[in-house]
């Protein structure tokens, strides 16, 4: 099979050889521009190609460089101090405060919360749907999950703010509408989607032969589930919960609507709060390009995009490991 | 002989462990139906609230006075246009992007590293691709905040998506058939071109379907980008088609809702709900869509 290169008929190179090139990734042997191995005017498509594959790496250096860019004459002046550990926010006032504790606490609080409902029941459903339903129920609960995840965040928003508003006023006393509990509610719904369809993932990567191991021992299947297939599929449940964080702590639209938005530590679930991914959206109009304030919105940006790559970076290395693991 | 113990009858603690195990069936059964529950009652009260505003009327007239009064046709076809130039834009780099990455991606760090970046970028909060849009194009680019702007950040924002979707696509082209066309002396593009994308554009055509209901959904990107709460737009004939510039703002389903939501003065609530109910039927229409595409994919494959 070691024809030489240039008089390859098949051109490109593109002889497969069976070399280690596995996954779907096509034998690389470089194309010979000019030669027999391409038509003229070829490699302008190749290149473009080329140019399209980076385009990803590309995007993801942009982002980070213009929003550095844009947050960046305000970071020497900064007070650190003060934006970590301060929860006085009064970015419009004489003497402008930026301490955004309140909003990361907001944030986190909000996020944890609706992880606390979400994980449960999504763990719960994924469960059920892979080991539990017949066919019929599990194409009828993936439909619905389908649909759950369809739904706009803006759409989101507005339910909370029109429909679980009045609700929580009138059986969970709350004096306003918005608030924690009503953002994580919101939350919670939108995050259950991403979380079922990836522990399902997790949990169908686990061989039949565990589970065929476990009943002939005795175990039903309850016992087969949490002594068994929990440990096997922890990884990838694991990356599940983390994206599923990920999903709740840069959601914006639906907590900017459902969360009530007044910057306050919150004491109780029914307390109005305000998030880092509200505050950008609500704040932004308002504020002058240049000035500090659209600055300091810039770098709530960067702690947001940093707190969300690591966490999703960190669960997409999670579910690969885990997948090298079932195949090895 | 009925006295006598059965030896094969469980014990109590057999008993007791059959019996949990059934109730943990239901205890799993309880939380998936806590999922669809919620579900069909939200869908079911945007519904019934929001059927009597539906109208013809009150999908071709344009908003006035903040929303309170008219209907939604100027974010309703605002949408369109910013959902058809955001996938003119993201459909061609994702497409390539997605070919480069199944057919041409040798398994090296390089690669490794643009699966990270496709990973990340997939992770970024959608209020942060509007401070890139705003930073990138109207800080650095001088650009408007304009149609053109928003549709540019949000094919940033759906990148992921259809490069995602691509590459499965191409990836489930069984690699026999591209040996068997270079083996008749084909190129790696002519392979590509005449065997991979004909046997895959189903599957592209389902990842394009998916970026427009993203793109018609997403909310926080454009607000900051271009798109406005209200604005006057041509009301009259032919122009009625065309109301936005490229490089001007404009107004947009998402949006709209957004700023309908909170009070507006004298506005019915049905005409809320109404919005709501209109941008919801089409992000669920165009994700069926998406559904059925694969549904008939999967039964007609022949390999």
């Amino acid at each position: 099979m070691s024809l030489p290169p240039a008089a390859a008929e098949p051109p490109g190179g593109a002889v497969p050889t069976g070399d280690g090139n596995g996954g779907g990734v096509v034998g690389r042997v470089p194309a010979r521009r000019g030669g027999r191995a391409m038509f003229r005017g070829e490699w302008v498509i190749e290149f473009l190609i080329r140019l399209c594959g980076w385009s990803s790496i590309i995007c993801v250096a942009a982002i980070f460089y213009f929003i550095i860019q844009e947050a960046a004459p305000v970071l020497p002046t900064m007070d650190w101090g003060e934006f970590f550990g301060s929860v006085i926010w009064r970015p419009t006032s004489a003497v402008p405060r930026y301490g955004a504790l309140a909003l990361i606490v907001g944030n986190l609080a909000v996020a944890i919360v609706a992880m606390a409902m979400a994980v449960p029941l999504g763990l719960g459903a994924a469960v059920y749907i892979s080991e539990f339903a017949g066919p019929r129920v599990r194409e009828t609960m993936k439909i619905a999950i389908e649909v759950l995840a369809a739904v706009p965040s803006i759409v989101w928003g507005f339910i909370g703010l029109t429909i679980i508003s009045p609700l929580l006023i009138r059986y969970a006393g709350a004096e306003l509408g918005g608030n924690l509990l009503n953002g994580a509610v919101i939350l919670a719904l939108m995050s259950v989607p991403l979380i079922v369809s990836i522990s399902e993932d997790a949990l169908r990567a686990v061989p039949d032969s565990y589970r065929e191991a476990a009943m002939a021992l005795g175990a039903n299947k309850w016992e087969m589930v949490r002594r068994v297939l929990f440990p096997a599929a922890r990884n990838g449940l694991l990356a599940a919960c983390m994206l599923g964080v990920g999903r709740a702590v840069g959601e914006t639209m639906a907590v900017l609507l459902a969360t009530g938005n007044v910057v306050q530590i919150p004491h109780s679930f029914v307390d109005p709060i305000k998030t880092l991914t509200a505050t950008i959206a609500a704040e932004m109009g308002e504020a002058t390009p240049g000035q500090p304030h659209y600055q300091v919105l810039f770098l709530i940006g960067i702690l947001l995009l940093v707190i969300t790559c690591a966490i999703n970076v960190i669960a997409d290395f999670i579910i690969k490991g885990a997948k090298a693991k079932a195949n090895a | 002989m009925r006295e006598m113990s059965n030896p094969f009858a469980p014990t109590a603690y057999e008993r007791r462990k059959a019996r949990t195990a059934r109730v943990m069936e239901y205890v799993f059964l309880a939380m998936g139906i806590a999922l669809i529950i919620p579900m069909l009652l939200i869908i079911g009260v945007i519904v019934v609230k929001g059927w009597p505003a539906l109208s013809w009327e009150y999908l071709t007239a344009n908003p006035m006075r903040g929303g309170a009064v008219g209907g939604i046709w100027g974010p309703l076809i605002g949408t369109f246009y910013l959902t058809v130039l955001c996938l003119l834009i993201v459909a061609p780099v994702g497409i390539l992007a997605g070919i480069y990455l199944n057919e041409y991606a040798p398994d090296n760090r390089l690669t490794r590293a643009i699966m990270i970046a496709v990973t990340s970028l997939a992770g970024v909060p959608s209020i942060v691709h509007a401070l890139f849009g705003l930073g990138a194009f109207v800080a650095a680019m001088h650009l408007n905040k304009s149609l053109l702007v928003a549709a540019a950040t949000l094919a940033v924002m759906t990148l992921p998506v259809m490069i995602t979707s691509t590459r499965e696509a191409l990836a489930a082209v069984p690699r026999n058939f591209r040996e068997a066309c270079w083996n008749l002396g084909a190129t790696r593009w002519q392979t590509i071109r005449t065997i991979v994308l004909p046997n895959s554009i189903s599957g592209i055509l389902t990842g394009v379907i998916l970026v427009v209901a993203r793109a018609a959904g997403e909310t926080a990107p454009i607000m900051l980008t271009g798109a406005v709460a209200s604005m006057w737009v041509e009301d009259e004939g032919w122009a009625k088609f065309t109301p936005y510039r490229l490089d001007e703002q404009f107004m947009a389903m998402a949006m709209h809702l957004n700023s309908i939501a909170r009070d507006v003065p004298g506005m019915p609530e049905s005409m809320k709900f109404g919005s709501a109910l209109v941008l919801l039927l089409l992000i669920l229409t165009i994700n069926s869509a998406a559904v059925a595409l694969r549904l008939y994919l999967r039964r007609r494959k022949r390999w």
